[in-house]
């Protein structure tokens, strides 16, 4: 309210100056959305360039397994880090997370699970309420961030609009005190590498979103840093864009052999690019795994929900035996599960079955029960199936669209069924 | 298929482009009328006024009104020659009419401010002109030995010009004279263009005084909590809300002799109490009131500027090695300018005509242009003199706004 009050006074004497401006920024509009459109098609894939010379790939026979990353050889260590803003709630609690050298961590999660705090903390733009992080075997705790050589990609690019697409890139380059041929051999050979090197003299307000992406990444790059943060880099592009780009970066980390640490919420993203990914949610990290161990065997009922579809049944343990849990539904129905994370005899549960797994017409086998088609949609390559199984009207079935599948109608009643192995029991 | 050779029509055979400004016509219509009420009001109270009053300084008929006959006779006069008895007889019979009209004095105080002394001579003739027999130079000259003088004669002839380019040049230290040329004043006569440079300078420091304690505040306001920053700002635009007459004589208040300000020297031992600083009715007091009143004009352009920079600007630049301070200097503050031109711009425009202040708490050194434009409107009553002033004041301004648009560019400003 004081902010509109005291504008409107100051605005009040000039605004002659106010309406040429706005007069000549309309004009400038309609010449930008020109741009735009001669930009809009620009992105197209160009078969990979010669890699940044000093940078190493990852041997593919030497490959460690990741999953053994201990605090001792980890490149990236968070040492029981724990950050409050405010005093009295943690954002993130106890965290310890160890990151390979050369390894591309994706840290995953809702807003407000903590993610974003964490890659500032490492940025060194936040620093932890408690614990320390370590990189390359120190702690950074008392490191200013400009002196921690961490490259980082940010959310908006953050490409500074008054130096040009050359000047972005030489930044940081001239801050290290590097003579002017090397900044300049060095800029080009990072354009060259992200197919920029056509655009080194316009300004980013000249460039489309795609292209700006790459530009703050080969801005991010060309000091030749360890480590790259990257932020939600891809959220501001388009679906089709943003496909594009989670596999040159891919590719680029590929050759580069740098490690990454990339935040996001977006979950393909996170598959698609990452050795490993570390699934936030209320500042904990609920399960630190590969893609694919991710979607396939998920260790709670936040992992099971968050990544990928996912029906979910409660039920009660009545026992277990060779890992196989036996459960029983209520009204009778009882059934067979995996226990992973289940607690003992007695105790309630959440089962897990993935949309693509159950199989339908099956009257027989341990977990086989009626189901109650309401609902069915058409989607080219499966039909999305919605029913009504064990009082739960949100249970989904993917239907290949196969030779000879099955033909459900809505109201129709069938059996449904799966394997106890892929009927993971969980935390309730 | 349309014919793409021809004009393309719309579905009815009509060209498209007049179906297009019927479709457009209600919506024109309404939005002129919406500003129509506005556009009136300044036409009417903003645009006529003031070009009206500029007009005054060029154009000034009344001693051609008032004395035709002796305006046709003083064109012919070449301003050389002694003036014949021709130029006598027609003042004579121009001053018996203005007797009897009672408009003598106007026509006095015009040539008066020409020459000095020609006040009394017109008054006291004019008394007269109807007793005078010809021929007329000698029965002028036996009232007064003053008709003898050609310098008289010469206002009058500057005076009888309708166009009259005498007040621009006098606005800019020079003198129209009776041959038609211009020369500069002489030495001791020379003051508006001092007074011009002066008002340059406060208004000067006055914004550069601004920038540097309103950059810091606009800073620290654009990187605080909303909450804390509306509060903040408050204190900002407090001033606002004050009369500027309180504020200004809350200054008098803070700076005179025995004022706060120099109470505390004293207790502080900076000043001795028998020679205290005399930091107000000079310039001085000007530049501390200006600056004081001036502030938030500065710090509100900044403010809103600052406020679209992202944080992640400077967070990019550090992330590249960048220190604290090449990232402001190499980043954020190139940002920023678009806020100081604006800033600047309104401050120094604001300053160059500013006026109840330098009044009040100026004294003699702390005076401005605008100060002298007042004499002229309220004192001397020499309003084309005043309107000349104040339009070189206008051409200096838009000059300045011209420069601006050249160097920075006004697309480049933000006012809010």
């Amino acid at each position: 309210m004081g902010v509109g009050f005291g504008q409107v006074l100051a605005v009040s004497n000039l605004y002659l100056i106010f309406f040429l401006r706005d007069v000549s920024a309309e004009l400038r509009c309609c010449k930008s959305t020109q741009h735009l459109l001669q930009n809009a098609y620009e992105c197209v894939w160009v078969s990979v360039r010669p890699r940044l010379q000093t940078a190493k790939k990852i041997d593919d026979q030497g490959e460690s397994d990741l999953s053994t990353v201990s605090k001792e050889d980890g490149f990236v260590v968070f040492d029981h880090v724990q950050k409050s803003y405010d005093g009295e709630q943690l954002v993130v609690k106890d965290l310890n997370l160890y990151i390979a050298k050369g390894e591309f961590l994706t840290m995953l999660g809702p807003s407000g699970s903590g993610k974003t705090t964490c890659l500032m903390m490492l940025a060194g733009f936040e620093t932890a309420t408690h614990g320390d992080i370590l990189l390359g075997g120190k702690p950074i705790n008392n490191i200013p961030p400009h002196k921690r050589g961490i490259g980082m990609v940010f959310q908006n690019y953050a490409l500074f609009p008054h130096m040009t697409v050359g000047e972005n890139l030489s930044f940081p380059l001239e801050v290290r005190k590097q003579g002017k041929s090397e900044r300049e051999e060095n800029v080009k050979r990072a354009l060259d590498m992200v197919q920029m090197g056509d655009f080194i003299n316009r300004r980013p307000a000249q460039l489309s979103g795609g292209q700006q992406q790459r530009i703050a990444l080969a801005r991010s790059l060309v000091f030749e840093p360890d480590l790259v943060l990257m932020d939600e880099p891809l959220g501001a592009l388009d679906k089709q864009l943003r496909e594009h780009m989670q596999y040159e970066i891919k590719h680029l980390h590929e050759r580069l052999g740098v490690t990454v640490v990339y935040v996001t919420h977006d979950q393909s993203e996170a598959l698609t690019m990452s050795d490993r990914v570390a699934v936030f949610d209320d500042g904990i990290i609920q399960q630190l795994a590969p893609p694919d161990d991710l979607y396939e065997r998920p260790e709670n009922a936040f992992v099971a929900q968050f990544i990928g579809e996912n029906n979910t049944l409660k039920a009660t343990v009545t026992g277990i035996k060779d890992g196989i849990a036996s459960v029983d539904y209520g009204r009778g129905t009882k059934g067979e599960a995996l226990a992973v994370n289940c607690g003992d005899v007695g105790s309630t549960t959440t089962l897990s079955i993935r949309p693509e797994r159950v199989e339908i017409g099956k009257k027989s086998g341990p977990n086989a029960v009626d189901a109650n088609v309401l609902e069915l949609i058409y989607l080219g390559d499966h039909i999305r199936c919605r029913m009504e199984v064990l009082g739960d009207d949100q249970f989904v079935v993917k239907v290949p669209n196969s030779h000879g599948h099955k033909h459900l109608v809505v109201g129709e009643t069938t059996k449904v069924s799966w394997s106890s192995e892929d009927c993971r029991a969980l935390d309730a | 298929m349309t014919d793409t050779t021809g004009p393309l029509v719309a579905a009815d055979g009509t060209p498209l482009k007049r179906k297009l400004a019927q479709a457009m016509f209600r919506s024109r219509a309404r939005a002129f009328g919406l500003v129509f009420p506005l556009v009136a009001f300044v036409i009417a109270a903003f645009i006529i006024p003031i070009v009206a009053l500029l007009w005054q300084s060029v154009h000034d008929p009344r001693f051609a009104n008032l004395m035709p006959l002796t305006t046709i006779e003083l064109a012919k006069w070449d301003a050389v020659s002694p003036p014949t008895e021709a130029m006598a007889a027609a003042v004579v019979a121009d001053m018996i009419v203005a007797k009897k009209n009672k408009t003598i004095g106007r026509v006095a105080t015009r040539v008066n401010r020409e020459v000095s002394g020609a006040r009394s001579l017109f008054t006291k003739s004019g008394r007269s002109a109807a007793t005078l027999e010809a021929p007329f130079m000698e029965a002028l000259i036996a009232k007064d030995k003053k008709w003898e003088n050609i310098k008289i004669w010469e206002g009058m002839k500057i005076a009888s010009k309708v166009y009259n380019p005498g007040y621009l040049a006098s606005a800019l230290d020079m003198r129209y004279t009776a041959d038609g040329s211009i020369v500069r004043q002489e030495e001791d006569r020379r003051i508006h263009i001092m007074l011009f440079a002066r008002t340059m300078e406060i208004s000067l420091i006055v914004t550069i005084a601004c920038f540097v304690l309103g950059y810091p505040i606009a800073y620290l306001l654009s990187t605080l909590t909303t909450r804390t920053s509306n509060l903040l700002l408050i204190l900002v635009l407090l001033p606002f809300w004050t009369s500027l007459l309180v504020r200004t004589t809350a200054w008098i208040a803070m700076l005179q002799a025995q004022g706060v300000m120099n109470d505390l020297f004293v207790v502080f031992g900076i000043a001795t109490d028998t020679d205290r600083f005399s930091l107000i009715y000079n310039k001085t007091g000007t530049l501390i009131a200006m600056t004081h009143i001036l502030l938030p004009f500065m710090i509100l352009p900044l403010y809103s500027v600052m406020k679209t920079i992202p944080v992640s600007y400077v967070r990019a630049a550090k992330s590249m090695g960048a220190t604290n301070w090449t990232a402001f200097w190499r980043v954020y503050f190139p940002q920023s300018v678009p806020g100081i031109g604006a800033g600047a711009l309104l401050v120094f425009i604001l300053a160059i005509g500013y006026y109840i202040t330098p009044a009040l708490v100026g004294g003699q050194d702390g005076q401005m242009i605008s100060n002298i434009i007042d004499f002229h409107m309220r004192k001397s009553l020499n309003w084309n003199l005043a309107a000349a002033l104040g339009l070189v004041l206008l051409v200096f301004v838009m000059f300045l706004f011209w420069l601006y648009d050249r160097l920075v560019g006004i697309d480049n400003m933000k006012l809010g």
